[in-house]
């Protein structure tokens, strides 16, 4: 830790607002005053949407800005509109997916602790323009600072005739619900938040029929992640073209990180989609605690990527990533310096995998055990380098086999910390 | 209930409040009330610094709260807006520290060098 005189004359701190889009208000506003919200220019877009643009035409907005989903799948948020968006159906809902459980991302946590607003009005506009009455957002029970402004959000726009009957005169009429759930991991899996939400027990459905055409109680279900629609605000305002100025090319706007591990300022930041680790580190995350070396990021939470020095100047975007067989993920980074064990921090993401596997089918929840007795062994200086092999071996058949994302998930962080940090494994097999 | 009309009055109104421009404010602090601020004393700071304010009767002092800016580390911070001057952020404060900010900054206009994480015109 350094000395605050230090600290005093440098200034060298620096929040980072320039860039920031979905984050733009947390820290500034008054999470609690939706007057605030108001003052900084709240809810304009979703008086622009009802007053100036027809459903189809937001639709086409949000698919022109090539807003991916930031949940981690990346798929088009506006191609998802568009297949809920024509259906004729007596019902349809908006689901928020807020369940946010990947280890070490907190970012839709701190969205929604600092700018509730922004998501309510995001939300709408999704359900304007798929044209949904009713919306949820599905929530872990663990976010108690998130629900409690959440609510008193709803009641506030209630109150002032944003959300409702009849809203402005427009006919349209829309109601938001919170959903609060248990804290399971495969919760986050769209189809087992459908069911959880309905009240079952959270398991995944089998797809298709896709939850914009059969979801929730099934009637036809957009599920967006909480990110994601905190960027619909801010392009309805300054228009697709404008998104596009941000980021690379095929993969626009930003990305909220959550950044901790061996860094200086551990924390959260918003950076252009394109940012290179280095750049991510080093500027946002302070550089490297205590003048350690860098050694490995797990970026993207347990279903994420070990990445090795070599990747530190390799852009991140979804897009660059999967040509490096790596993943952006829910941009959780986890830094690890010098003295940490590559095969701890494994055993770690797989026990966790273990332990969130939901019993639905056997390559996952067979599956996982077996991936756990392995590294376990490994740990204990007992594994053998064919087991490496089969770690992959068992983890490819997973995810060949497994019935969701959850048991497809192990392969990524097994087999990049087995050809990436090889050296950690065999010091322990030899 | 409110009319578009409304909204946008409301628009207007509110964005001066930030700035502080025509009201009867001389000085905003605000409390950075996110997991990790609260988790880091927040609340604490919060209520020494409502505290202070009310014991000095420091009418054109409002006090407010925010979400979390980012540097987890730098927590609980607390900043201080007064129209015409950058916008001074504290950081790592405790109660005490918050009632020295009151102390010299705020009433006696002497910035606080040593808890300064940033300053932002």
């Amino acid at each position: 830790m350094k000395s605050k005189s230090h600290i005093a004359d440098t200034h060298k701190y620096n929040f980072n607002y320039e860039n920031r889009v979905v984050l733009k208000n947390s820290g500034i506003i008054d999470p609690e005053n939706i007057e605030e919200y108001i003052g900084v220019g709240g809810y304009k877009a979703w008086e622009k949407v009802l007053t100036q643009m027809k459903p189809m035409e937001v639709v086409e907005e949000v698919k022109v800005s090539g807003l991916l989903g930031r949940g981690g799948a990346a798929f088009p948020a506006g191609l998802k509109w568009s297949f809920t968006a024509p259906l004729k159906a007596e019902q349809k809902y908006i689901v928020i997916n807020a369940d946010e459980g990947e280890p070490g991302t907190f970012k839709d946590r701190l969205i929604m602790e600092g700018d509730p607003h922004k998501l309510l009005e995001g939300t709408m506009i999704a359900a304007y323009a798929v044209g949904a009455s009713k919306s949820y957002i599905y929530i872990r029970g663990e976010y108690t600072l998130c629900i409690s402004r959440l609510k008193k959000a709803i009641v506030q726009a209630n109150e002032y005739g944003i959300l409702g009957e009849n809203i402005f005169d427009s006919g349209f009429n829309h109601e938001i619900e919170i959903k609060i759930g248990a804290g399971a991991y495969v919760c986050g899996e769209e189809t087992a938040l459908i069911e959880s939400m309905e009240g079952n027990r959270g398991t995944p459905r089998s797809k298709p029929p896709f939850p914009g055409v059969e979801g929730a109680w099934h009637k036809p279900t957009v599920v967006n992640n909480v990110e994601t629609i905190a960027n619909v605000s801010a392009i309805i305002n300054n228009g697709a073209d404008w998104y596009k100025t941000l980021g690379v090319e095929g993969c626009y706007g930003t990305k909220v990180y959550t950044i901790m591990g061996d860094v200086e300022l551990p924390g959260l930041c918003e950076a252009e989609m394109g940012t290179s680790l280095r750049t991510i580190i080093n500027k946002y995350g302070g550089g490297m605690k205590n003048g350690k070396q860098f050694k490995a990021a797990l970026v993207g939470g347990a279903a994420g990527v070990f990445l090795s020095n070599e990747m530190l100047d390799v852009k991140m975007d979804f897009n660059t990533l999967k040509e490096y067989e790596a993943v952006l993920g829910s941009g959780a980074i986890l830094v690890m310096n010098e003295d940490v064990d590559i095969v701890e921090m494994l055993w770690s993401v797989i026990r966790f995998f273990r332990h969130e596997s939901c019993g639905k089918c056997n390559p996952c929840s067979n599956g996982t055990t077996v991936l756990y007795n392995l590294i376990d062994k490994i740990r204990k200086g007992k594994g053998k380098e064919a087991d490496l092999d089969e770690l992959i071996r068992i983890s490819e058949a997973m995810f060949l086999t497994s019935f969701c994302a959850l048991g497809q998930s192990p392969l990524m962080p097994i087999k990049s910390a087995i050809n990436n940090f090889k050296e950690d494994f065999l010091t322990k097999i030899k | 209930m409110k009319t578009l009309d409304e909204l946008r009055k409301i628009r207007e109104k509110s964005q001066q409040k930030i700035t502080l421009g025509e009201s009867n404010n001389r000085v905003k602090i605000v409390v950075g009330m996110g997991t990790s601020g609260i988790a880091l004393g927040a609340r604490e700071v919060m209520k020494a610094i409502i505290e202070e304010v009310a014991i000095r009767n420091l009418t054109d002092v409002i006090v407010t709260q925010t979400g979390e800016k980012g540097l987890s580390s730098m927590e609980p911070v607390v900043d201080v807006i007064e129209d015409g001057k950058p916008t001074i952020t504290y950081g790592n404060i405790t109660p005490e520290k918050a009632r020295k900010i009151i102390a010299e900054h705020i009433v006696n206009g002497k910035i606080v060098n040593d808890f300064i994480v940033t300053m932002l015109n």
